[in-house]
């Protein structure tokens, strides 16, 4: 069966009225892995040792199991103890929880790559822990931080997929539903993915760009 | 309970341990290969190496397992089996990633080996062979554990071609009996925990035998 274009014509709307959904459970997925993942990463470095072995374990756990049994479980087993909650905040909980480990480690580097002395020279100028954290080292961590975090937002951006799993009708949805109807998955399929590139391939060039501007900057300053 | 629910969970883990070792295994090779391919000398190999990472980079995991699985038949009259559709969206998916890490690495191993190993009169392949490529490989190792280990999550995903890997065999189970819902996942969570701990540790121990002799 070859390439119909008129087919394709006919099928365009409906999948371009999913990509709403589907960025803006990226958007709020990410915004929700952001926020987490930083009390995460300062977690880690607590001196209390329970607290950072904890931690270190959670994010280790929720890293290396799959994504789509984690959006089960919020999606099927929570209900359970009274806990309801639509397609779109499960998979924007999931999606968002999954990722908040990866940005964990992204702001951890980024803490550590800030220089001992900042530390030191934080304790030497009497200021408390949350001061040094908020005035000193964060400022510093979370700049060059930003373009990692970027290549995390285009991962989330292609986990989405997943989120057809829990009944959210998002592009997969949509080109699975027009398969169906018609027998014909080439088109709908094709578009999807050509629709994933289209927005993935120049926001990665973006963020190469960016990341080579900062490095640039960096190398200069010092 | 649980010895209703443990067979099912070895069955499911037996495919997703036999997917995931295929698609490594192949992912790897496809891996060097483009990664070589993309520092080819000739535009054309650059090229096409090049766009073959850009598209399976760009587009989402489970979109090419659809798109091979459901797409390609309608295309081309094959019918991919689910478990050839899964092994092979994996491979094309993983190798693309991969291959920027070979890229990278050998980029990475100082000119100078090359400049000497040309000065020995080694011939192109006999310096990727004996020189870039033993150097490259230590660093490849710690990124390949890490996509090692999204691989075998990606596994989860030919659930939804309805092969019956760890997930599925989950799902299944929770059809017959919803009220044990929370343990079925929890004890999936703990399955693919401990098979990501099982493949990291064979890359811990392959990174050591690697770096042996080395500093």
């Amino acid at each position: 069966m070859l390439w119909s274009w008129d087919y394709t014509l006919k099928i365009l709307p409906g999948l371009l009225r999913a990509l709403p959904i589907t960025i803006a459970a990226t958007l709020a997925g990410f915004a929700v892995a952001a926020v987490l993942g930083l009390p995460l990463a300062m977690l880690r470095r607590s001196k209390y040792k329970t607290v950072s072995l904890a931690t270190r374990w959670a994010v280790d756990f929720i890293r290396s199991t799959p994504l789509l049994v984690q959006l089960f479980f919020i999606f099927y087993a929570l209900p359970l103890y009274g806990i309801s909650l639509s397609p779109f905040a499960c998979g924007v909980i999931g999606l968002g929880v999954h990722y908040s480990t990866y940005l964990s480690e992204v702001y951890r580097a980024g803490i550590e790559a800030v220089e001992r002395g900042q530390w030191e020279a934080a304790v030497a100028l009497n200021f408390t822990r949350a001061q040094t954290w908020f005035r000193v080292i964060l400022p510093q961590a979370i700049p060059p931080a930003i373009p990692v975090m970027g290549n995390y937002l285009i991962a989330m951006f292609k986990e989405t997929p997943l989120l057809s799993a829990i009944t959210l009708v998002e592009l997969l949805q949509v080109a699975k539903t027009l398969g169906s109807q018609s027998f014909r998955y080439m088109e709908p399929f094709t578009l999807v993915g050509l629709l994933f590139l289209a927005l993935s391939y120049p926001s990665s060039l973006l963020i190469r760009k960016a990341e080579k501007r900062l490095n640039r900057r960096q190398s200069t300053r010092r | 309970m649980w010895s209703d629910l443990l067979p099912a969970f070895f069955r499911g883990t037996w495919i997703t341990l036999q997917i995931t070792v295929e698609s490594v295994a192949l992912a790897l090779l496809v891996a060097i290969v483009t990664g070589i391919a993309r520092l080819s000398r000739y535009r054309i190999i650059r090229a096409a190496a090049a766009v073959y990472v850009e598209v399976f980079r760009g587009t989402s995991l489970l979109v090419q397992l659809f798109w091979l699985y459901f797409a390609l038949p309608m295309f081309m009259n094959v019918q991919l089996s689910s478990g050839a559709a899964a092994v092979l969206a994996l491979t094309l998916n993983y190798g693309a990633y991969g291959s920027e890490v070979v890229r990278s690495s050998i980029l990475a191993v100082p000119a100078g080996q090359t400049e000497a190993a040309i000065a020995l009169n080694m011939t192109p392949y006999q310096r990727m062979r004996r020189v870039i490529f033993p150097q490259a490989l230590v660093r490849m190792l710690p990124a390949f554990g890490n996509l090692q280990i999204e691989l075998l999550k990606g596994t989860s995903l030919v659930y939804f071609i309805t092969l019956a890997d760890l997930t599925y065999e989950g799902m299944i189970l929770r059809s017959y009996d919803a009220s044990s819902t929370t343990e079925i996942f929890v004890l999936l969570l703990i399955f693919y925990f401990i098979l990501a701990h099982v493949l990291n540790s064979a890359v811990r121990w392959f990174e050591r035998r690697a770096a042996a002799g080395r500093s």
